[in-house]
């Protein structure tokens, strides 16, 4: 579904990400670790679309999308969460859910304007949508709260909401769990699995939590300052030589 | 601390004198040809040192006085109050514009001509301020240069009417759509700027905007500017003693009463009354719509709403367009009410004016932002005896609405969406 070959992305200087390939089937959770700096979100931030690669190809369906603007690639239905919750702080809950169906309704100016039965068939339809989602994550009773308000593991959710309502085929999580407390990432680690198991959707994820990361992933690819280190199912990742010294140092 | 208290207090009443005595207590006098310098009366002198002495009074006990300050918004009763609820909020704020509407339908027949003539400038102020309040409230895209907007609907209207005798009612839309297009064509260079940078482009742009009047002489007549714009019609009625043009009527003759110039003030007050309640109507809906939640997606994190799939051209460029829209709408109906424009009334303090209507009101709070409007504009004319302080006075309550009510008179309230539950 999602394949990256390659990819290499420099920073004046600083070759930040090198050479790294990724590739999510359909159905999958596959989780990106490495130590801090080791160029994760810039991995991410290539594949969504913020920044433009220098090198590589990044294939969504088949389809070549490196160096495509950010809206267009959530557009295809990937859509991301950040490292730090970016939610509409001043707007409550429930818009926070509806900005990010506008494209599920009609953003005709006009029949917005005059109320068309259509119109009002969409809006009806997306605050159905936010409303079932909303009670997916419990935040049902705070739909009308300032998002800002909310405490952080509610943003967290919420976030994770706002990017389901946009129907997504792959979701990327970058280091959902972090600032979470263990009754808190546990809840996580469920909501990240029903994703996947009811919703259908795969999840690309980076996180630091190996706990987290070892019990849900499908494959794990390992990056380190930039360079893929190494690649393969929680077992094989967990006995491979190359990560323990990465992460634990040179023994 | 009350070492530090006094250098500072010191320190002040010496900057006060250092800038002010040289100002007041030296005076120029032309002595033939060249310029003498002379010291200023006695008592002009010892005002300046009281000055000085007030300021380090007050620097001094400064801690005492903001204290006795910070009190004073206890007393305000609304605070204390609980939380208003959603179907409450929205009947007050119905009853509310029902009840402005019919008092400013009421208005012009109660009171005396200039009242009346205040009233539209007040309405096109609102006009502005809503618009703006598009902008700058909603998408949070600092603009300082949206006086531009409403000088290209006036422009458009009067270069119509002159070149080709274009009436009101055709240049309004026309005006409306061509400043649309300005805001659509400023969009594009400003689309990656935000904050400091794009208040800088968009400040130039204004400035570009009047400088091009004022020296396009052949066209707009420069700083001349351009007169004889005609009067609003009603269905081909003219509200003049005489008729003008070739075909219509006069509106005094059609009814058979007498000839009063209150007609042509009143008609004019109450076009710009339709406006603005058109105005208010449309952006509020728009804040309702996607659009709207679009625009505030933006100002709230530019990259979040990227991510989701919001784009920014859209986003930016909708905003700039339907404010500049209802700038234009102003600008023509300003045209139209003083008969005479030139690049004098489209000057930045313009900008800056309607910039303070929609800080003061409340950013993105539309009834806050009708009350800045009125308070804005009626405020310096019945101080009118003062008005070589009017700066000095508008400064000053900038300062104190900062320091009481930073988010503005009526912060806007978000909408309660009711979730209704799967039964």
């Amino acid at each position: 579904m999602l394949e990256v070959q390659n990819l290499s992305m420099r920073f004046g200087g600083l070759l930040a990400v090198d050479q790294v390939s990724v590739d999510v089937q359909e159905h999958e959770i596959v989780s990106i670790i490495g130590p801090n700096g080791a160029g994760k979100t810039t991995v991410f931030n290539c594949i969504s679309g913020f920044y433009k690669p220098t090198g590589g190809k990044i294939l969504f369906r088949g389809q070549e999308i490196q160096g495509k603007p950010d809206y267009k690639i959530s557009r295809l239905g990937m859509v991301r969460t950040f490292q730090h919750v970016r939610l509409f702080g001043k707007m409550t809950v429930v818009e926070n859910l509806l900005v990010a169906q506008h494209r599920h309704l009609n953003t005709n100016l006009i029949a917005g304007l005059l109320k068309t039965p259509d119109y009002r068939e969409r809006e009806k339809k997306s605050l159905e949508r936010a409303r079932y989602w909303l009670e997916r994550v419990g935040l049902i009773d705070m739909a009308n709260w300032e998002a800002g308000n909310l405490a952080y593991g509610q943003q967290r959710r919420l976030e994770i909401a706002r990017c389901m309502v946009t129907e997504p085929q792959l979701l990327m999580l970058d280091e959902p769990a972090a600032g979470l407390n263990p009754a808190e990432t546990k809840e996580l680690d469920q909501l990240i699995v029903s994703l996947k198991e009811d919703y259908n959707v795969s999840v690309l994820l980076i996180e630091h939590d190996m706990s987290l990361v070892m019990g849900i992933s499908d494959r794990i690819n390992v990056i380190n300052q930039g360079r893929p280190l190494a690649s393969g199912t929680p077992d094989e990742i967990r006995q491979n030589d190359d990560v323990i010294k990465a992460y634990l140092g040179e023994a | 601390m009350a070492a530090q208290n006094f250098k500072h207090a010191l320190f002040c009443a010496v900057i006060t004198l250092v800038i002010s005595y040289p100002i007041l207590g030296l005076n120029l006098v032309a002595e033939g040809t060249s310029v003498g310098l002379e010291g200023a009366t006695t008592g002009t002198v010892i005002n300046v040192f009281l000055a000085a002495v007030a300021v380090f009074l007050f620097q001094l006990f400064r801690d005492n006085i903001m204290g006795i300050f910070g009190k004073v918004p206890n007393l305000n009763p609304l605070p204390k109050r609980g939380p208003v609820s959603q179907e409450r909020r929205m009947l007050m704020e119905r009853v509310f514009f029902v009840a402005i509407i019919l008092f400013a339908l009421l208005w012009p027949f109660i009171v005396s001509r200039g009242a009346v003539d205040l009233a539209t400038l007040v309405l096109i102020y609102i006009m502005l301020a809503l618009g703006l309040n598009v902008v700058v409230g909603l998408a949070g895209l600092l603009d300082l240069g949206y006086v531009a907007f409403y000088a290209v609907g006036a422009y458009t209207f009067a270069l119509l009417s002159q070149y080709f005798g274009v009436s009101f009612w055709l240049a309004l839309p026309i005006g409306a759509l061509l400043a649309a297009l300005f805001g659509f064509v400023l969009g594009f260079p400003v689309l990656r700027l935000r904050g400091d940078y794009l208040a800088i482009v968009t400040l130039g742009f204004g400035e570009i905007i009047r400088i091009l009047l004022n020296n396009w002489t052949s066209l707009t007549g420069g700083p001349n500017g351009i007169g004889g714009i005609p009067d609003p019609t009603l269905f081909g009625m003219e509200f003049g003693r005489r008729v003008k043009e070739e075909g219509n009527v006069s509106f005094h003759e059609t009814f058979g009463i007498a000839y009063s110039g209150e007609h042509k003030v009143i008609f004019l007050y109450l076009i710009a009354l339709v406006l603005a309640i058109f105005t208010l109507l449309v952006i509020r809906r728009f804040m309702r719509m996607p659009v709207g939640r679009a625009w505030e997606a933006l100002r709230e994190d530019e990259i979040a709403a990227r991510s989701l799939g919001l784009s920014r051209t859209a986003v930016k460029l909708s905003a700039f367009t339907i404010g500049a829209f209802f700038a234009g709408f102003a600008g023509t109906v300003f045209a139209s009410k003083q008969g005479f424009i030139s690049p004098e009334s489209f000057v930045f303090l313009e900008s800056a004016i309607i910039l303070a209507i929609v800080v003061l009101g409340g950013m993105g709070s539309q009834v806050g932002v009708i009350l800045a409007a009125i308070a804005v504009t009626i405020l310096p004319e019945l101080a009118r005896e003062f008005s070589e302080y009017r700066m000095l006075i508008f400064g000053a309550a900038m300062v104190l609405m900062m320091v009481w009510r930073p988010q503005g008179l009526l912060p806007m309230r978000r909408i309660q969406i009711e979730l209704k539950e799967q039964g």
